[in-house]
Parts: structure tokens; sequence; C-alpha cells
């Protein structure tokens, strides 16, 4: 049994958004247009979230972090959805969506304390050079149904698969989330918190490490470092 | 007395059921217009999603979700009214039950279909029956509302007997619809046996039913970790506002229909007297859950609760706020104490004051609490759209249309209870009054 989890080193991050970008095109998110996206409706898994501003006027910096789905090890999210159309998967911990069984009522982003649940609220037309790249392994979701980071998982399901042919064990390598794989900083890293000897749990026993909103008791399996606290 | 007396007397009863003026025409079409309004509106979010209403993330509910809590709030007027009054033996409810429970029946129907619309993909609904987990809080809703569905349907429909069977007796339109709906009801003994110990073990059931509805549409909100909303006092803060709303709708429909259909012989006032008296404790109540559930959050003074508790009182949602209070509570306060106001068009007033205040009430537990986020980005912000507006004004007509037709099919007030009342009633009550005293040999002694 393996339990997939996250650390961002954001002493390591620059903002670059690379990983937004990786994480929309590795998944098909839906371009929303303009005015849909002054309406609070951005399709994002990962998004660029401003924690808070530092400095003094004139000189205001927004200080901002990568937030994406905290994979809550006991989601609140789960609990309130009518249909089981999200759920935490008991083989790897990673809290799913299934798509076709979503009936649209946004309970669970209702529920979800980090609000990065997303609803497609329409079906935009897409520019035609992102229709031909979208990637064939992820399923490109119809309106009217709420989706969020899955942690790549048709990567995981890909890397299983390829080891199980090879009969050997996933190894750190086999499985690399987009968005970690993009960061040209090597902020994000993604592996088993349940092996000691891998790469996130040497970097969870950081004392930088934080969590969101540890006093829910949600255990994110996403894990922040930061010299200053959050 | 004899017998043709009394139907005379009841006469204006039959009336509207079998004259139309040309105000009903006139009123029917417009409601019907924007009725269809609507249905327009919603099929055009069908199509091209729910981006058609001021939705967003994190404001995930809007308008849809306030009515649905609002419609299904004023269903309690009815049956539960109707079945406490019952219950407690209560004379002057005789004209008034039969209006309650009706509105019970429509508002169910225009609240239960809220939450479809609401939906994103309607046409998955029946994945609630096939895969439910009834773990959701959205499940104990779906089995309550559709329980009580039943139970006031029933409930309604079981008094209407004998009156659909005095229809049937009088012939004329729709003279088979009431044979087959009266069950060849003919006022027998055994019949009316039966039937009364129908209606005394339903009105039974129907309280604990329709006191969990209310309390589980209010668990959808506390069960979530949503600062604002997850709060043990919700669900009997829930019922009150369900009963207060539910006597303020059921005032103004006693009040129009009585205007309308020339009801003064029989809603008096003293049956608005004492429902304004109704009225009142309940806005009471309110008053005393909504200050107790204030002052916890603000002494608890917690950062995520109190950016919720600023957004009602002094920020955006303010004015919505205080006017809530005035409306649900000093205008009913003044109306309703003062006994040179507590006259039929005060009441009026008090109870259009306390429908929109609920309405309010149930905007104000919504929007806020989702747009101030634990993780506050983004904060959001909520503007609804011409669709969800039209809605709104739809499911309004409907309401109205509903009655409407209720109207002209069977009699708003209940006929035979009235007769009953008139031929029993007086025997029955000192009967029990003697009970409730002390027997005359005693006061002979007193005295």
């Amino acid at each position: 049994m393996a339990l997939y989890g996250m650390v961002i080193d954001l002493n390591k991050c620059n903002h670059c958004e690379s990983c937004i970008t990786a994480c929309k095109v590795e998944n098909n998110l839906q371009i929303v247009s303009k005015e849909s996206a002054e309406m609070g409706r951005v399709m994002q898994w990962m998004r660029l979230a401003t924690a808070s501003y530092e400095g003094n006027y004139p000189d205001v910096r927004p200080v901002t972090m990568p937030a994406l789905c905290l994979q809550c090890d006991d989601p609140p999210c789960t609990k309130v959805c009518p249909v089981r159309a999200t759920y935490r998967r008991d083989e790897d911990g990673i809290v799913a969506q299934i798509y076709p069984q979503c009936i649209g009522c946004r309970y669970c982003m209702g529920n979800c304390p980090y609000n990065v649940k997303v609803f497609n609220w329409y079906k935009e037309a897409q520019p035609i050079e992102y229709e031909k790249c979208y990637n064939i392994d992820v399923a490109v979701r119809v309106k009217g149904v709420v989706e969020k980071c899955t942690f790549c998982i048709h990567r995981l399901q890909k890397a299983k698969e390829n080891a199980a042919a090879e009969h050997r064990k996933v190894t750190e390598e086999d499985y690399i989330p987009a968005c970690a794989q993009v960061c040209p900083a090597h902020a994000i890293s993604v592996g088993d918190l349940d092996d000691p000897n891998s790469n996130v749990s040497r970097l969870k026993s950081d004392y930088r490490k934080f969590t969101l909103q540890e006093e829910l008791g949600t255990q994110p399996k996403v894990f922040y470092l930061s010299a200053k606290s959050k | 007395m004899n017998n043709s007396q009394i139907l005379d007397e009841d006469e204006v009863l039959f009336k509207p059921i079998y004259y139309s003026g040309k105000g009903f025409y006139i009123l029917g079409a417009a409601l019907l217009a924007v009725l269809l309004f609507g249905v327009a509106m919603y099929l055009r979010q069908l199509v091209y999603g729910l981006g058609e209403t001021g939705m967003n993330q994190p404001v995930t509910w809007g308008f849809y979700i306030i009515s649905f809590v609002f419609f299904i709030g004023i269903s309690h007027a009815g049956t539960l009214i109707s079945a406490i009054l019952r219950l407690s033996k209560a004379e002057w409810r005789r004209p008034i039950t039969r209006m309650a429970e009706v509105i019970t029946g429509i508002v169910l129907v225009i609240g239960g279909i809220h939450p479809i619309i609401d939906l994103g993909r309607p046409d998955r609904i029946m994945h609630i029956f096939e895969r439910g987990r009834l773990q959701s809080p959205l499940l104990w809703d779906l089995t309550s509302i559709t329980a009580y569905f039943t139970a006031s349907t029933i409930y309604l429909y079981l008094p209407l007997i004998p009156d659909i069977a005095l229809l049937r007796d009088r012939g004329g339109r729709f003279h088979k619809l009431y044979k087959i709906l009266a069950w060849g009801y003919a006022g027998t003994e055994k019949q009316k046996h039966v039937l009364e110990k129908a209606i005394s073990i339903l009105m039974v059931m129907v309280i604990p039913i329709a006191i969990s509805v209310h309390t589980v549409i209010s668990w959808i909100f506390s069960m979530t970790l949503q600062p604002g909303w997850h709060s043990t006092i919700f669900g009997p803060y829930f019922v009150v506002g369900a009963i207060f709303s539910g006597i303020a709708a059921l005032m103004i429909v006693m009040i129009v229909f009585r205007k309308a259909y020339h009801f003064e012989d029989y809603l008096k006032e003293i049956h608005f007297n004492y429902l304004g008296t109704l009225l009142l404790v309940m806005s009471l109540l309110w008053f005393y859950f909504t200050f107790a559930e204030y002052l916890t959050t603000f002494y608890g003074h917690e950062p995520v609760e109190m950016r919720v508790f600023l957004y009602k009182f002094v920020g955006g949602y303010a004015p919505y706020f205080w006017l809530m209070v005035v409306c649900n509570f000093i205008i009913p306060l003044i109306f309703l104490t003062n006994k040179k106001m507590k006259t039929i068009s005060g009441l009026l007033i008090a109870s259009i004051a306390v429908t929109i205040g609920m309405w309010l009430e149930r905007l104000i537990v919504v929007v806020p609490s989702l747009a101030n986020p634990r993780l506050p980005f983004p904060t959001g912000i909520y503007i609804p759209t011409l669709t969800e507006i039209s809605l709104f004004a739809a499911a309004a007509a409907a309401f109205v249309l509903g009655f409407m037709a209720f109207s002209k099919l069977f009699p708003l007030i209940s006929i035979w209870e009235i007769k009953e009342g008139r031929e029993e009633s007086v025997r029955l009550v000192s009967e029990r009054l003697n009970q409730y005293l002390p027997s005359k040999g005693h006061i002979k002694k007193i005295v």
C-alpha cells in the first residue's frame, strides 16, 4: 500500500507558473473566456494563490503559493457526495473524481475548506490548437461536472502497469505528476509517504514543514516548506 | 334549521368552483406568462450550462438553493399548523386547515424541483437512486422531503373526501373526476369513523416528519466545515424560521382569498387575531435563535467565523442583514403588539414583511458563508442573473397558479368541517369544558 503525497518547497518556488500551465495541458482543462474568468470561473487545478501581501505602499508584493487539491487523508468533500463521484482510493490515498457519475450538485465544492474544486459552468469552444493536443489519457469533461487535481492519476496508472509488466515495484522515477516534472526549481516533489526512505518522507521531516489548516483534521497530504511561516 | 338552508349558507364556498370572474383569467394569463418565461429560461440554462447563473467559485450555491430552502420552509405552514391545531382541538381551525394544507402540497413540489434546477447534470438525477450514498445529507433530504410530500398530500386528500362527495352529489362539471376521487363516500357513520381515525393517525405522524424535513435541510449546511454553517443550533433555528414564514404565507393567502372570494363570513377577525399572536410568538422565537447564534459566534471570535460575521453585520451583506432584522422582528413587533395596528391590513403588512425577511434570511445563510471561505483566496461575490431571477418569479407564479387551479376544483374552506362545527362544536366544547371545570357540587360548596 502506498500513500502518495507532495511536498512543495516555497523557498525554492519562483512563481513561474509553469506547473499551472503543465497541469492545464496535461489534464485537458477547459480554457475559459475572459468574461468567465472575471466572474471567478477560472478552471485551474493548480493555481497561484495570494496568501498575503508584504511591504508597505507603494512597494507592495503579493506573497503567492501554488495551491492544489491537498488530497486530504480524511477528505470532507467525499463525505457529502450523494453519488460517490468523489472518493478516496484505498490503494494509494488519492482522492479521485468519477466524472461520468457526478450529478453536479456542487456540494463537495461547498465543503472543501481549501476551495480547490472547479466546476464546468459552460462548455466553451476551445482553440483548435489546444484541442489538437489533448492528452488522450485524460477524459475531456462535459459541462456541469466538478473536477479537481487528481495527482495525475493516469500517470500513476501507467507507471503501475509498466512496473507490473516488468515484475518490479513502482519507483519514484516512474511516477511524476506533470507539475513536478516541469518545475524548473525542483520545488515540487511527489512520492510515497509510507516509505520512510522516499524523497517526500525526507522532505516532510524538515523543520519548515506546514500544511494548510491543519487544525481542521483533514490531514492533507500536500505539505509546504517555508522558512517564514505562512 | 334544515339541510337546504345550511347548503345555502355555505353556497359562497362553492361559488368560486363554478364561477370565475374576469380578473381570474387576466391574473391567470399573466402568471402563466411569467411561468412560461421561467421555463424558457431554464431550457436555456439546460442547453448552455449553469454558467447562465451568477454562481462561481467559491459561491457555488445561489438563488436556487435559497429558493429551495425558502419554499420548503413555507411548506411548514401548512400541514404542521393544521396538524397542531387539529391535535389541540382548536375549534377555530375549521376554516383554516384546508388552505394551510394546500400551501404545503403546492410549495413542496416547487421547492422540491429547485435542487434539480440547481444540478449541473439533471440528466443524471437517477444516479441518486441507483448509487446514492446514504451518508450524504442530500440523501437524507431527498428521503425526508419525499416522506413529507407523501404524508402531506394524503393529509390534504383525506379531509377533502367528504367535500368531493358533496361536489359529486351536486353534479355538473368534472362529475366523473369527483366520482373517482370521492371513493364512494356517502357520509355513513362507519365511513365517518374510518375517515376521522385516518385523519387523526396522520396528523400525529405528519408532525415529526415536518420537523425532520427542515432539520435535515439545515443539516445540509451544518454538516459542512464552512464558517457560519457549522453550527449545532441550525436544526431548530431552521424549523422555527420555517414555521414562522409558513404562518406568514398562510395569512397572506387567507387575506387574499378572503377578499377575492368573499369569505369574510368564514375567516373572521378572530382567526387573524389568533394567527397574529402565533406569528408574534414565532417572531420572538426567531429573534431569540438569531441572537443566540450570532452572540456565540461573536464571543468565540474565531477569525474565520468573524469574517462571515462582519460580512453580514457591517460588510457587503449588511443592508440585507439589517433589512432582515427589520422585516422579521421590528415590523411584526410593531404591528402585532399594538392593538390598534393589529387589523387585517396590519397583519397583511406584517406577513409580507416576514415573508421577505425569511427569504433574506435564507440568502444570508447561503451566500456570505460561501463568499468568505476558510482559506480567503479567493473570496467571492455573487450577483444573480436574469435566469435566476426569472426562475424565482416563475416559482412564485407557479405557487399562485397552483392555488388558483385548486380553488377551481375543490373548495378552499373545508365545508364538511364547517358544517360539523355548526352542528356539534357547541355541544362538544361545552362537554369538554365541563370536564375541565370543577364539578358543580364542588363550586356550590365554595360558594
